[in-house]
Parts: C-alpha cells; structure tokens; sequence
C-alpha cells in the first residue's frame, strides 16, 4: 500500500505522572487511538486516529489526558488552507465523497451575534419573572381567519393544534441516525417538558411509544416506517421536503447500520440500505404536496396537525407560501447550519442560506400575503442558547427546533465524525455496546434541565423588556436592533440599526 | 434487619471499569485520591468487583451478600460470616489463610485473591463504613450501579 | 427439644447453627473427645509453621457456645449410643438423652499397615494434639518422612520445610495430589515442592518404620492413645532412626508423618442399627437409618452429586452443608441437600490448586480438556460428562472457579461455551443468556432450582 499523505489533525498528551494504567481511554476510544501496549507496559497512542471527541479527556479518571491540534504546521497559505489540503489528500486516497457529519462549519455571518435585544428602562416597567408569571406556552397550527360564535361558544371546531410549555421543540433524529436511547431521553425530556421531540424519518420503535403523545411523527420520502397506526400515534405528522445540511439531496443509512432493531422499525429486509430519493416521487409541484398533505389528514381523521418541513434555500418565501397554500399547519425551516448525520461535506458546507435571513424572509412573505395565521412557523438549524431562541420569535418564529444542542447535552463533543458510526458517546450510532453510553434516565434529565433553563433565561429576557407574555414578542421585530450588519442585511431582517 | 448490596443495570454498563478504579482507590490507603492510590501505594488492593463483558454486554459484578452464602459455609477457618448488624458478607481478614476455598466455592465468581505478601480473601464490602455510598456507585460515570436494600 | 452432637468440628458447629435457625430454644449438648473449644482444622498446619497463634485457631469465637446456649463436654469420649433409649454413654460413665442425636465424629487418619507404625516418633496430622507434639520435634535441620503426598501430607511437609526440617514425602502413587489432579497437574505441584526444598520419593511403597532397639516395643498404637505415645517420643524416652522403602532404600529421619488418607470414626454408631457402609449412610435430609439419629460430615456417607452414589466426602464445606441440612431438620425444619461435591482449594508453597468433582478422571464417558502453560504455573482441566461439566481442576489461578463449582451442581448442558470453560477469563457473560438470567445462588440450590 502506498504511504498516505496524510498528517494527523491532532496530538493525543498523556501526562505520565498521571496515567494510572487503566486503560479507562483504551476502552472509551471506539476510533482504536488509544491501546495498551505489551512490551511498553503502557498505554499509547495513534494520533492519526484521533477525532478530538473528549470521550477520554472526560473518562480519564486523572486528568492525565489532554487533545490539542497537531503541532505540526502547513505553509501559512491563506488561499489553501491545512483544511484545504487534508481534504484533497484523502479524495486522491479514496476517490470518494468527503462525507461529514453535524452542521456547516464554516465562517459565515451568524446573524443571531448582529441582533440585540431591547430591554425596558423608566417608561415601561420590566417584570421579575419570580414575582410574576411570564406566560411562554405557545400553540402551534392553523389559526381560524375568523371565530364565528353561536349559542355562547364557536360555530366550528378549532383546527388542531399544538400545546407547547415551553416554545422549543427537539428536531427530527430518526433512529438510525441516532441511537434509541438517544431518542428515548429526547422523548422522555419532552413529555416531561411538555414539547414535542420528532421521530424523524426511521420510524417509532416500540420503546418509544409510551412517548408517542408528544412525538411529530415525519412522513419522508423514504416513506420508512409509515402506516395509518404510525400516523396516528403522533401528535402530528411532518412531511420532510429537505433539510438544512443538505438541501437537495436525500438520505442514506448504509446496510451495517440496518440492524434488527432499525429494520424492524423502518420496515426494511435486514442489512439493506436505507436511501430516501433526493425527492418525494409523488410530488412535482405544490399541487402534489396539498394531495400527500389532504392524504395524510385524511388518514388522521383531520385530528392531526399536518406540516412541511422545508430547506432553507434561495426561494424559500415562495415555497413556503406554496406549501402554507396547499395546506401546511406548521411549517418547519431548517437553515444551512442545520445538523445531520451524514451529509456529504461540499453540499453541507455550500448550499442553502442562514435560517436568520430565511425566517425574516418568509415571516414578512406570509404576512404580506396575508396568510401568516394560517400556519406556524418553527425553525432550526444553528439554534444555540435561548437569546437565539428568543430573537428568532422575536423575527416571526412561533416555536424552535434544537437537534445539535439536545446532542450536546446529551455529551456530543461535535467531532462531527457521526456519519462513522462509531460515536464514542453513544448518540449516532446504533452499535448496541456504544449505545448504552447513553443512560436514557441521566440522558432525559439533562435535555430537561436545558430546556428548564433556556425557558427560565428566556423568561428573564422577556420580562427584562417588560413582555409578560411571548406571544407579544412574536414578530416583534422592534425589539430587535441590528449591530454591524449592511444596509441591505437589516431590510431583509427587517430591523433597525443599533441606535436608531 | 436489612441489608444492603450493589446491583448493576446491564442496560447501562458500558465496561469502563472506572467502577474498578474507584474501589481500588477506596481500599487503598489513600481513599478520594486515585492518583496517589494508584502510584504511592506499595500494596495497591485488588477490585472488588469484576466486569464482564462479551459483545455489547457488560456488567460490574460484586458480592450479591447472599442470604446463604456459599463462602461463608465453606470457609476454611471461619473468616468469613454474615455480619450481624449489617446482614454483609465479612471477611475478617486477620483470620484468613488465603487458601481460597471460598473463591471456588461462590458460583458468581464475586471473591478474588487479594494481593499483598499475605493475601487475603477480597470482596465488596460496600465501602464499610468509611463511605455513605459504595465508591463503585458514586463513580459509575452511567450510573449503571445502585444501592438495594433487601428485607431479610 | 433435646439435642445431643457427638463432635466439635465443622459438621458440629453447623449443625448448632442449622438448629437455631429454626430453633431458638431447644437444649443443645455438645460432646468432644478433644478438649479444645471448636477449632479449624486445616489451620494445624500453619500452627506448625509458626503462622497462627493457638487462640487464633478458633473456628468460631470463643463466645460461640454461650451465645448459642450449647452445653460443651470437651475432653470426653461419647462410648457408645442406646438408640432404644435415645441415650449417648459417655466414656466417664456419664449418659446424655436425646430426642434427636447428631453424629459428627469426622474421620481419623489411616494407620498404614506397615511395621513400626506404633514407634513414637510416627506422628499423625489430623488434630492439634498431632502438631502441638510435632511442633516441638520440629526443628531447624532435623529430618523427616512425611508418607503420603495428599491434601494432608503436601501441607505437613510444606509446614516442616518452612521451619527448616529436611522433608521428604513418600508415597505410592506416581506424583502428589494423585487423588485430585492429572499427571500434568501433579508434576506442577512436584516442582513447586522440590523448589521449596522437598525431597520427593514417589512411586515408592513404605516398608517398615525403623527404630533402635530400645523402641522396639509394640505400642498399642491405636488413635486415642496417640497422647501418650506422643509424650514418650517428648520426652526421649525413644527414638525413630529411619524408614525403609519397597525398593530396598532407606532413609535417616528423626520423625515421621503418616498422612495416608482418612477412615470415617463409625464405631460409636455400631450396635445402634444405624446402617454403616464406609461411613454412616444418610439419606439427603442427613438422617440415618434409626429415627431421631443423624449424621453429618466425614463420618457420614451421603450422596454424592457428580458421582451419582453414596460416598464419604471428606472435605470442610461439605461437612458445614451436611452439618446444617441435619441441623435444620433435627429442629423441625425441611432441607433436603442434592448432594455433595468433593471441592478443594489449597496452597502448596505458594501455588494455588482448586479442584472439585472428576477432576482427574479419565474414561469413555468423559471428554477431558486442558489448557494452560505448566512451566508457567498455568493449568486447567475440565472434565465434561454428557455436555455436562463434572469437574475441574485449576493450578496458579483459581479466580471465579467458583462459577465452575456452580456449574457442576447447576448440572446445565455447557456444550454451547464449553472451550470457554478453559479460558481464565470465563465468567457469567459467558453463559447463554436464559442460564445467566436464572443464575441466582443467593439462597443456594435452592434458589437455582427454584428457578
Ligand atoms: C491438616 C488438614 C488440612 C485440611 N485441609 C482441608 C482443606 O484445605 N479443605 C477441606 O475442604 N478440608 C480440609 N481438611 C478436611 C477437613 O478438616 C474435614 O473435612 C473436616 O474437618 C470434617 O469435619 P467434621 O466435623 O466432619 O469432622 P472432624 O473435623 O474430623 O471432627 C470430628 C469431631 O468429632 C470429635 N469426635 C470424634 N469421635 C468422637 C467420639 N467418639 N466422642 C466424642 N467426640 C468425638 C472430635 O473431637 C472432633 O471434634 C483438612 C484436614 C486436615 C487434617
Ligand atoms: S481464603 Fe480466607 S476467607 Fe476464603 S475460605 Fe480461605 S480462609 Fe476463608
């Protein structure tokens, strides 16, 4: 074999007056860094190996371990980055993809870090949230254009909605992609949060139906794992156009990953792979999306919120107007930064727009459209802390979706080596050793305890501006103020300058 | 009376034997300092407990302090014995040989030989009294070992 | 309730506890021909070397009689049993009645039919009169026999050697523990005593016990009387020169061990009707064929699990189990034991070997495997009879053999792990996974079987 050209990204230290010898990293390093060495007497280490996951930096039970970047250095080159190169060394090795995982990584503006927050002084009193109630429950779905009363009550039903305590949702993560105890701590946080998590596109395993009330259940283009029983499990059905991280293409779970469990789930022989097309077969227009949307109404007795879940791309007001118009109670955009686990690393890193531009953009479409009530709208992709939370209502968003932040609270240490499946903290894979390195009871009490603490921390803020209630900041772009953004850049997101 | 032992969820072990780090260090003479038990201490102790693993199962085993314990019964010179306040399994170790009857006599397996120039007879003894949860339980970085106490 | 126990030792003991689980306030007496309070056994032989101290022998506290309410008669012969009556006779003429009788008289050491036995100078290794006496004829660089090269003489002679006595050990067979370990076994151990300086003379028959003319004298030679022959050979009185071996040779030594295996103390039994074969025969809840009498221990002949017949088991823990099974059911109680396994777990000079049921036997019946690196202190044989494991032997390490012993009597079929059995590393994760999910012993067998 010819020598790989490759330099290791990152250098392993092991402090030897620490290193006890035993071999905890050795069996934590699910990449083969780390062994015990029999003639050494000691444990080594492969940097080439290393992905930076933490996994032993965190196990060590005496610190003796750090990860650092390689010392090694490239020719300062500003055109070709070490990135650069390392990437064009391994495709002439292997010929293939650059596959990634996790969202884009790149440097783009972050425009949630060029928005701030307005809060009251003098004229209008703030709230102390621990003296008086905010209220952040939000309802998501359709909203009637009008309520018509009759004999002391409505003439019509409500259409179905959504009851959120808290106005964050956990995004789509099939089980596949991740492992089912990630999906059960996901589940179990959100039933005792009251939100919803979302099956994603694999199907409900049967550990997970005890969940199901609060699970958005996805109808994809894979169509795994669909049936009228699964569609009525949830509380509501989501149809995935696309996804943030890769926008235009479809899914793929290779045939190792498609275990006994996973096929089952899905509804698929044993061992295949699992590929979603990049498009639904059935839908070549709006036309076609308002069918599959009456479809899957129909088949949930109308007793069921039906959303779209679209990409972030250049066309996205237009798009979600079309999907709103074929009947879409909730519409769900993913931005560029959104998370995967497998995406392929050129179209991750190059396609689609930041959800900030893209929410801004499809708020104001549908308002001005005069259809804005007529769906919920909730975003994701890049969602962080709760001031990202907060300033995406504040841009017109009804509720978020957090996928890469429920991972890291659950020890993801975003090596963005999930397309592996080999996680070392047990989350994308569903290799059933490495699966148990999620304890869905400690898994569930930590998801719960972030979104306790966004929702306290987005109680502060609200009442810091004198709201006590969210549902007065939504689309409430005045409490929103642009820092270091162009001309152009604050029309779009519709909101003054710093200092206007 | 009751009496207390440490069970293991097997759905949670994930065999990293920190488990086995933190008894030693309980044991050894320098308890809460892992570093120092493991480099200063000329008779570093043995675990006390083991972890098995095949495949993608794993599990941290101790002594189940056995309502009839075999070691008890088969113990050469009457070391061992169920403590009477605690309902434990107890070495008392100035009286054992090292002969190891008991460590053949306990069919899960859960008594070593202890290490030292007179080694004696090593089993969980839920971290007597110098600790209010056993090391193994508070350390289990997945929380796959508990505390159950039994009526007897 | 009237309980009445010829015996102090592990059967006794447990069979005093056995009782008091279910009754806590029937009359125990115990009777002993030993003077000593309840004492451990196989700890004579670290008495010897110098190990243990004589209060630290205690197989129980010394408060145990008094927390349990038994009447001790240490120092006195039970002569005979009246079952008619439900009385012990006592050697001083004293007589005990009892409701229910347990005989837990052990075993004493075969007396080789060889000329010269008697000679002071031959000692025995079984009680702690035998090692008090030896301890002071034991010296630095004096010489010893010890005949025999089982469990009881490999510890005899590791005791002599480690105070400095020039040992050699005799025995017919090929190469020691003959009676538990394979020929590749027993080259181990071979080694490990000729490194701690054991001569070793084996497949060689003893002869004759060769003294000056002044010892002569036939001694009565039997075992009770072992005090007095012990005393004379103390006080110099006489002397033991040698010992002849079948093959013509000699050897000088200044005293002798006979430790030639054990024969069941049955006679306070005979004349009772109490059936005898080797040893007292007892069905599994320890009785006898007379009502009310029990018997437990070495003394007792009861079923043996891997050999599937009644069989004299000479070994500590399975007297402890006979001992409380007999005891619980003296009292009231209904425990039926499935049976024996002949187990062992001891340390030659160091060297660690453990070995229960058929752990050297070969046959057409038996499939044998081995495993380890001998020269390296490393050996395991397992021996599998019908799928099922039968015995074991392990050398150098004997870690979780325990699951094996568990194994023997779990009588579960092993074929599907049973190279596994050979790996030091075998444990419950081996199992198949509906064994391990049933695999609880916390009360047991009885907790195995329940499940
Ligand atoms: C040196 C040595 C080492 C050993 N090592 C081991 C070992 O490593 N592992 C193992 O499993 N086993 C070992 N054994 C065997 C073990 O000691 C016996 O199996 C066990 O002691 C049997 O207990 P028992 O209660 O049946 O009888 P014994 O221990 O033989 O006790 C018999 C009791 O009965 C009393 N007695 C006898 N006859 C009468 C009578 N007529 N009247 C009144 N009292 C009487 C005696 O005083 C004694 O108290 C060893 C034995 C020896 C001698
Ligand atoms: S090793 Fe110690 S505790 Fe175990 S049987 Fe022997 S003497 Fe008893």
């Amino acid at each position: 074999m010819a020598l790989s050209m490759r330099v290791p990204s990152y250098q392993v230290h092991r402090n030897p007056q620490r290193c006890i010898d035993c071999q905890v990293c050795v069996r934590q390093c699910t990449y083969g860094v780390h062994a015990w060495d029999e003639d050494f007497q000691a444990v080594v280490a492969d940097d080439a190996k290393c992905v930076n996951c933490h996994r032993c930096v965190v196990f060590c039970p005496t610190g003796a371990l750090a990860v650092t970047p390689a010392p090694h250095t490239f020719v300062p080159n500003a055109n070709w980055r070490s990135d650069d190169l390392r990437e064009v060394y391994l495709q002439a090795e292997t010929g293939g993809t650059l596959l990634v995982g996790m969202g884009n990584d790149r440097p783009y503006k972050i425009f949630w870090d060029h928005l701030l927050l307005n809060a009251s002084q003098v004229t209008n009193p703030s709230i102390d949230p621990l003296r008086e109630p905010v209220e952040v429950k939000t309802l998501l779905g359709r909203k009637p254009d009008a309520l018509h009363l009759s004999g002391g009550g409505l003439q019509e039903p409500l259409p179905p909605e959504l009851e959120l305590e808290v106005p964050i949702m956990f995004s789509a993560m099939s089980f596949g992609s991740v492992s089912l105890n990630t999906q059960k701590s996901l589940a179990r946080a959100a039933v005792e949060e009251g939100t919803y998590w979302n099956c994603g596109e694999g199907g409900l395993h049967p550990d997970v139906l005890p969940y199901a009330h609060r699970a958005i259940v996805q109808v994809a283009s894979g169509r795994f794992g669909v049936s009228v029983d699964y569609l009525n499990a949830g509380a509501a059905v989501e149809i995935k156009i696309g996804q943030g991280a890769k926008p235009g293409i479809g899914g793929h779970l290779p045939g190792e990953k498609v275990g006994d469990e996973v096929s089952r789930t899905r509804m698929i022989p044993l061992g295949s792979d699992a590929i979603s097309p990049a498009p639904h077969h059935d839908i070549y227009s709006i036309e076609d999306l308002r069918q599959l949307i009456n479809s899957l109404k129909e088949a949930t007795q109308h007793r069921k919120p039906v959303g779209v879940k679209i990409a972030a791309v250049h066309n996205v007001a237009a798009i979600a107007s079309g999907s709103v118009r074929a009947g879409a109670d909730f519409l769900v955009i993913d931005g560029f930064r959104g998370g995967t686990g497998a995406a392929p690393l050129r179209i991750r890193d190059n396609v689609g727009i930041p959800i900030e531009l893209a929410l801004a953009a499809v708020d104001s479409r549908l308002r001005e459209e005069g259809i804005r009530n007529h769906a919920s709208l909730v975003v994701s992709g890049g969602i962080r802390n709760s001031a990202d939370v907060i300033k995406a209502i504040a841009l017109g968003a009804d509720a978020v979706n957090i996928a890469t932040a429920a991972l890291i609270a659950l020890g993801c240490h975003m090596c963005q080596m999930c397309y592996r499946g080999r996680c070392t903290w047990g989350i994308a894979t569903t290799d059933a050793a490495l699966t148990k390195r999620v304890n869905p009871d400690i898994g569930a009490r930590r998801a719960a305890n972030l979104l306790r603490a966004w929702k306290h921390e987005i109680k502060e803020m609200l009442g810091g501006m004198g709201i006590n209630a969210i549902e007065s900041l939504r689309g409430n772009r005045l409490a929103l103020r642009g820092i270091g953004l162009s001309e152009r850049e604050l029309r779009i997101l519709g909101v003054s300058a710093a200092g206007e | 009376m009751s009496s207390k032992r440490v069970v293991w969820n097997e759905e949670a072990c994930i065999g990293c034997r920190l488990c086995q780090v933190h008894c030693v260090t309980a044991h050894s003479r320098f308890p809460g300092d892992v570093l120092k038990a493991f480099k200063l201490d000329p008779q570093r102790p043995v675990p006390r407990l083991v972890v098995e693993e095949t495949g993608p199962l794993s599990f941290a085993l101790s002594c189940r302090q056995c309502e009839e314990p075999e070691c008890v019964k088969s113990c050469l010179t009457g070391a061992l014995g169920i403590d009477r306040q605690t309902g434990t399994v107890k070495v008392e170790e100035a009286r054992c040989i090292g002969c190891w009857t008991c460590v053949v006599a306990c069919p899960y397996g859960a008594i070593r030989a202890g290490a030292g120039d007179h080694p004696v007879a090593s089993k969980c003894d839920l971290c007597g009294e110098t600790r209010s949860v056993p090391a193994c339980v508070e350390f289990c970085p997945n929380e796959a070992l508990r505390v159950e106490e039994r009526g007897v | 309730m009237r309980y009445v126990i010829i015996g102090n030792s592990t059967a006794a003991i447990a069979a005093v506890e056995g009782i008091r689980r279910v009754d806590a306030q029937g009359a125990i007496t115990l009777v002993a021909d030993e003077a000593y309070p309840t004492y451990s056994r196989p700890l004579i032989s670290y008495y010897l070397e110098g190990r243990v101290a004589e209060e630290d022998m205690g197989y129980r506290p010394p408060d145990f009689y008094a927390r349990q309410g038994v009447q001790v008669r240490l120092g006195v012969r039970a002569a005979r049993v009246e079952a008619s009556s439900r009385r012990v006779v006592l050697e001083d003429g004293d007589e005990l009645e009892y409701d229910r009788l347990l005989i837990a008289t052990g075993s004493r050491p075969l007396a080789l039919p060889v000329p010269g036995l008697e000679r002071p100078g031959v000692f025995y290794f079984n009680r702690f009169d035998d090692v008090r006496a030896l301890a002071r004829v034991a010296a630095p660089r004096r010489k010893a026999a010890v005949v025999g090269a089982g469990l009881t003489g490999v510890k005899a002679a590791e005791a002599l050697a480690r105070v400095g006595v020039h040992v050699t050990l005799v025995d017919l067979a090929p190469y020691p523990l003959s009676a538990v370990l394979d020929p590749a076994g027993g080259e181990m151990v071979r080694r490990r005593l000729e490194t701690a300086g054991i001569t070793l003379r084996m497949g060689c028959a003893l002869e004759e016990f060769v003294g000056d003319s002044r010892t002569a004298q036939v001694f009565p030679g039997e075992w009770q009387d072992l005090k007095e022959k012990y005393r004379r050979c103390l006080v110099g009185q006489h002397r033991l020169t040698g010992v002849r071996l079948q093959d013509g040779s000699s050897l000088q030594v200044d005293f002798a061990v006979v430790a030639a295996g054990v024969v069941p103390n049955v006679e306070v039994a005979e004349g009772t009707g109490v059936e005898i074969h080797r040893g007292i025969l007892v069905n599994e809840r320890m009785e006898t064929s007379v009502e009310g009498i029990y018997a437990a221990g070495d003394v007792a002949e009861g079923w043996d699990l891997v050999r599937k017949e009644r069989r004299v088991i000479a070994t500590l823990p399975n007297a402890y189990r006979q001992g409380e099974i007999a005891g619980v059911n003296m009292a009231g109680g209904n425990l039926a034991f499935a049976g024996g396994v002949a187990m062992n777990s001891v340390n030659v000079c160091g060297l660690h070997v453990a070995s229960a049921g058929l752990s050297n036997a070969e046959g057409p019946e038996l499939e044998v495997m081995v495993a380890g690196d001998p020269p390296r202190w490393r050996y395991r044989r397992i021996t599998l009879r019908e799928g099922r494991l039968a015995g074991f032997a392990c050398i150098g390490n004997v870690g979780r053999a325990g699951i094996l012993t568990a194994l023997i009597r779990a009588e579960v079929d092993v074929r599907p792990f049973q190279l596994r059995l050979l790996d030091e590393g075998f444990g419950l994760a081996d199992l198949p996974e509906p064994v391990r999910r049933k695999w609880d012993w916390e009360r047991g067998e009885r907790s195995w079987a329940s499940r």
